[in-house]
């Protein structure tokens, strides 16, 4: 049986300001889960002794000395954005920050 | 919102346990951001120090900096940490505008160091060990500035612009564990955490440390327990603390208000609050996100940070004196007394002192100005003296026209004055002002025997030893001078004349 309940996906809902109607989180629900649980098909395939790692190919320390690059222009950063003024990306306000 | 009730401090501390919790967030002075080649500079036209990896544009790869893991290595190994043999970056996911990426990379199971600690002395000369629970790299995030609904541009709208020049410059965030036993020192102790994190810092020559700026800010965790419980209470962390002073009265204000809610049978919601430098006061703000809400997982797009053995002992060879030892050292050159130098240190006057003496003045003279005036303004603008706008290099310059004999104390203070008014460097203002005082020993003397004249009796007086009688002499001709005379010599002329 799958993890995600409906109060998890109100919740993922809410972390994300994703506002959903009672039959999307149905939705979600069940399709989330499925995702969750194909997942975890993968913990049976795999034994307890293989350690987790987070990149396919075992390299470290790949570093870039601190010498400055160039940057975008500012028209150039911009000019993706759905809208800017005085040279900000302009979004729409959160309000429960300062 | 009602403003909210506090409980008075020491009642307070008779009931509750305070238990402090501390999280620094420094900013490394390094060229460049953390993940890419964009400068990192302070007060650059917004998004000009900006490139598809710090905007989070699709494809682009993050790569480490590497001054920015030597720079954290030495911080980690300087507050007494052990160094991660692999480390790894991680993705913390949340939604704000703040990053472009919805996530912030930081490090969140395998910090670069853990297991430290410091021992942090308070005004009352009291140490605390402090334990550091952990340091780990991440990436600093945009600038928001908040348009409100009120502007009259567009009626009812309320939007945020963004700047992200300082997206992903590089920080370190140091972690406290749980603080006891302080009590009703434990906001003097938090403020000195945060001055002995900055002294380590700027001696590492890793930050420019300016908490205005905020190069080193704080956020304090604060939570009470009734004496003798084991179970620690609910945390609240405020934020938003950028001064030494404001730390002190925010962890102060938050053990006056949750006690207040605690003696009334209420509870402690665990939130994040924020500080109001203006009144003084904390508010609610966001509901704090369990470590689950960031659903953090390993970041993909960057490898293991694996310090060699060889590189950490480097790094550690390469430490500058720990901040103790440096104060130690400092007391015995500037040859302060233990109270003396206690005060400079509390003031947060060390540094500018020691610049000013390596700028030429006297360790004394560069005390009396910065404990004195410079001190004094600072408390009536309720501001750090670094906020003020003196530099050490123009109270040396103010000290060298003193100890020449150009300028006396009185107009000393005067001067320093008009340069903390932005009017220029005091060399200048002297000039500007005719502020010099009159040296000319012809000038004196004509005005001493103007002033003899309207007290005859005085020269007599001297002669029967009454030395004393001068002082009447020297006030008229200081008063004649309009002040800008040395009376130290004004008083040797008064009495040689007395000897003719």
């Amino acid at each position: 049986m799958s993890e995600i309940t409906p109060e998890v996906v109100r919740h993922l809902a809410g972390l994300a300001r994703i506002d959903v109607t009672d039959a999307e989180v149905d939705r979600f629900t069940e399709q989330l889960g499925l995702i969750v649980d194909s997942a975890a098909t993968l913990k049976a395939a795999v034994a307890g002794d293989v350690p987790a790692t987070s990149h396919p190919i075992p390299m470290k320390n790949v570093y870039r000395e601190d010498v400055v690059l160039e940057s975008l222009s500012q028209e150039a950063a911009l000019s993706g954005s759905a809208d800017s003024e005085s040279g900000r990306f302009r979004v729409a306000a959160i309000l429960d920050e300062e | 919102m009602a403003k909210a009730e506090l409980m008075n401090y020491e009642q307070a501390l008779e009931k509750f346990e305070v238990v402090i919790g501390l999280e620094v967030h420094v900013e490394l002075n390094t060229k460049t951001k953390m993940f890419c080649g964009c400068r990192n500079d302070f007060g650059d036209e917004p998004n000009t120090n900006v490139c598809p990896v710090c905007l989070g544009l699709p494809g682009a790869l993050p790569v480490v900096n590497k001054r920015a893991v030597e720079s954290a290595i030495k911080i980690g190994l300087a507050i007494g940490c052990d160094i991660a043999p692999n480390g790894r970056f991680a993705r913390k996911n949340y939604f704000y505008p703040d990053l472009a990426k919805n996530f912030q990379t930081s490090q969140f199971d395998e910090p670069i160091a853990f297991e430290g600690g410091v021992e942090v002395e308070v005004p009352s000369g009291q140490v605390y060990k402090i334990d550091i629970e952990r340091a780990h790299m991440e990436e600093d995030a945009g600038k928001l500035t908040h348009v409100g609904g009120n502007t009259g541009r567009i009626q009812g709208a309320e939007f945020s612009l963004v700047d992200y020049n300082r997206a992903g410059v590089p920080l370190i965030e140091i972690v406290t564990k749980p603080v006891y036993g302080a009590g009703a020192e434990a906001p003097e102790l938090a403020a000195a955490y945060v001055r002995y994190i900055r002294e380590v810092v700027k001696a590492l020559d890793v930050s420019e440390a300016r908490m205005e700026r905020g190069n080193v800010r704080c956020d304090a965790n604060v939570s009470l327990r009734l004496h003798g419980a084991e179970k620690l209470g609910t945390r609240t962390e405020t934020k938003n603390v950028n001064s030494l002073r404001s730390i002190e009265r925010a962890v102060r204000y938050e053990i006056q208000r949750q006690a207040h809610i605690l003696a009334n049978g209420g509870t402690i919601i665990q939130e994040t609050r924020h500080w109001h430098e203006d009144k003084g006061t904390t508010s609610a703000g966001r509901p704090k996100s369990d470590a689950d809400d960031y659903r953090y997982f390993p970041e993909p797009d960057l490898v293991p940070v694996a310090p060699s053995k060889e590189l950490i002992e480097e790094l550690r060879a390469s430490l500058p004196e720990d901040p103790a030892t440096r104060r130690k050292r400092l007391q015995e050159a500037w040859g302060f007394s233990d109270l003396e130098f206690r005060d400079v240190v509390n003031a947060g006057l060390m540094d500018p002192i020691e610049e000013t003496v390596a700028a030429g003045a006297s360790p004394q003279a560069a005390r009396k100005w910065w404990s004195g005036e410079i001190a004094r303004q600072a408390n009536a603008d309720g501001k750090d003296v670094s906020e003020l706008n003196v530099t050490a290099a123009q109270v040396a310059e103010l000290a060298a026209l003193v100890e020449a004999g150009k300028i006396n104390d009185r107009i000393g203070r005067e001067v320093l004055a008009a340069v903390m008014n932005g009017e220029g460097n005091p060399g200048e203002i002297v000039s500007a002002k005719g502020l010099e005082v009159v040296s000319d020993d012809g000038a004196l003397m004509a005005a001493i025997d103007e002033a003899l004249a309207k007290q005859p009796d005085v020269l007599e007086k001297i002669r029967e030893g009454k030395v004393q009688a001068a002082g009447a002499v020297i006030g008229a001709v200081m008063q004649a001078m309009k002040g800008q005379a040395d009376a130290g010599r004004v008083r040797e002329l008064i009495i040689e004349r007395a000897a003719q």
